[in-house]
């Protein structure tokens, strides 16, 4: 095979208006239209079921139907430019963000932010979290100069939409049912052992959390949270992120 | 070079929605088979089941993404994610398609054909030296599903493989679902292609399901699918191959549509039964 027959071959199966390339052949003679057809659904098949599998709940939102074709224009936009899909489709959500036909639904995005934090989750390195008996045994002094390295599968989101909600119903974690309170919601995925947790944060927690995951010491990222929530509890967040896992050092 | 060397029994693709079922007691099932790409991450589920497998079972590492059949340069980065996989898991064999499936880094995501000429003759033992130089192992390159053939060819598919093997010492892993498929699709006879099949470097062999449909001039054509038992034809062919060369490790492949684990693991009791066959009727 020249480097040509290969691009010719390569580039008809991603772009259905091209022309079946030269130079095939079948037994039948026909031109084998349907022959390369296969190979052609089974490059788009084959890659919608890798974004289905990464993104079930915002498939069961929009339907299988239009998560197809949407995924089918996403793969021709953006083909995976690796043969490790685990990673493919991180940048989904801002496609879908520019997508015409889901403006509509403008939860979608954060949606697929917080199921593509769920699949990073679930491939980061394993980690033993930071028992929080060892921060107890701190003299009360040092603790405003904390700073805590982030467990790898930590991940904090912050949607102006009930985005843990929606997902707990589209995932089969919660039942399907009218949200009566549409508020922001901000959530922690992680995965201290081997289940990916969903976690709803409380108000300045996703401030306080990203702060300290960017190396901010304990104390302004006190700060931070306050400036973002005047209800900022840091007991209670400090001792909820403590128990999620979502640090493994302090220094 | 480590040679590959997988038992010679039935074996089966691993599925995580199995897990459960396959660790609740010792199954009857000689090896498993992972596809590499799915344990290429840093950690999770999928390395602390693959782990306990491990543990308990003999293992086959299949890669579905080298595209070992391009004429374009392999992917270093990809052969080093293999080394990385096969170092941490030493399965008792590794093997990869011939096939394409990567043209200017974007991955297309399906097993693609080449024509058999000289010139991909020497592509594809190139790459094979390459993976068995990095793995300093012996690689099965296993025979494709085909749906279309090309003009340019000059080589036979089996005599391809043969030339192949003959240049990189790598072993062939022979699904014989593919050559059904193959044959059925380019009107040949799939008893002609295992006859010429070389044989005496097959060590693993593939069992799968496949779908019917016709082509633009309504002959049929039957689809690699991997979502049904294994159809009667294939079977027929498996036990006259098995009946020449003894018993052969053989995986059955079931990827989509994948039934509940009591349901698989009698697919596999079925080819044992074949291999057990065999190698009583040897010893008698």
């Amino acid at each position: 095979m020249s480097l040509d027959t290969q691009t010719r071959f390569a580039v008809a199966l991603t772009d259905p208006a091209a022309p079946v390339p030269k130079g095939l052949a079948s037994w039948t003679g026909s031109q084998p239209e349907r022959r390369f057809a296969v190979y052609r659904n089974n490059v788009i098949a084959a890659l919608t079921g890798a974004l289905a599998a990464r993104f079930p709940a915002s498939q069961q939102i929009v339907g299988e139907a239009f998560f197809a074709a949407m995924a089918a224009d996403f793969i021709r936009a953006h083909p995976p430019r690796s043969p490790l899909l685990l990673s493919y489709g991180d940048d989904f959500a801002e496609f879908v963000e520019r997508f015409e036909p889901a403006k509509a639904i403008a939860y979608l995005p954060d949606v697929i932010r917080l199921e593509a934090a769920r699949g990073k989750a679930y491939h980061a390195a394993d980690v033993a979290s930071l028992d929080a008996a060892t921060l107890a045994a701190l003299s009360p002094a040092r603790l405003a100069d904390l700073v805590f390295v982030p467990h790898p599968s930590l991940c904090v989101l912050r949607s102006p939409h009930p985005v843990v909600t929606i997902w707990a119903m589209n995932a089969g974690e919660a039942a399907l049912q009218p949200i009566a309170n549409w508020a922001a919601e901000d959530a922690m995925v992680i995965r201290p052992h081997l289940i990916v947790e969903v976690r709803r944060l409380p108000p300045g927690g996703a401030a306080f959390l990203q702060a300290l995951a960017q190396g901010t010491c304990l104390a302004a990222a006190v700060d931070i949270a306050t400036e973002d929530a005047d209800a900022f509890d840091l007991s209670a967040n400090l001792a909820g992120a403590l128990q999620s896992g979502a640090f493994i050092a302090f220094r | 070079m480590k040679l590959s060397g997988l038992p010679r029994r039935a074996g089966v693709g691993f599925k995580p929605e199995h897990f459960l079922a396959i660790n609740a007691a010792a199954q009857p099932i000689g090896f498993f088979e992972v596809h590499a790409e799915n344990y290429m991450g840093a950690g999770g589920p999928p390395h602390a089941q693959l782990g306990k497998l491990r543990e308990d079972y003999a293992l086959s590492i299949h890669g579905v993404g080298l595209s070992i059949g391009s004429v374009q340069p392999l992917d270093k980065e990809h052969l080093s994610r293999l080394k990385i996989v096969c170092d941490r898991y030493e399965p008792e064999s590794f093997s990869e398609h011939l096939a394409w499936s990567t043209h200017d880094s974007v991955f297309l995501n399906d097993l693609l054909p080449l024509p058999y000429t000289s010139h991909t003759l020497t592509a594809v033992a190139d790459h094979i030296d390459q993976v068995q130089e990095t793995l300093k192992r012996q690689m099965l390159l296993e025979n494709p599903a085909t749906y279309l053939l090309f003009a340019e060819s000059t080589i036979e598919e089996t005599e391809f493989l043969a030339d192949v093997v003959r240049r990189t010492g790598c072993g062939l892993l022979l699904d014989v679902n593919n050559v059904f498929v193959g044959s059925t699709n380019h009107h040949m006879d799939p008893g002609d292609y295992l006859a010429l099949f070389p044989i005496e470097s097959v060590r693993e062999i593939h069992l799968s399901g496949h779908s019917e449909t016709v082509d633009d001039a309504g002959a049929p054509l039957l689809i690699d699918s991997h979502d049904t038992p294994v159809k009667d034809p294939v079977w027929a062919l498996f036990e006259a191959l098995i009946a020449r060369t003894g018993p052969v490790a053989t995986l059955i492949e079931w990827d989509n549509d994948v039934p509940d684990w009591p349901v698989l693991c009698a697919e596999a009791q079925a080819a044992d039964d074949i291999l057990l066959n065999a190698s009583n009727r040897r010893a008698a």
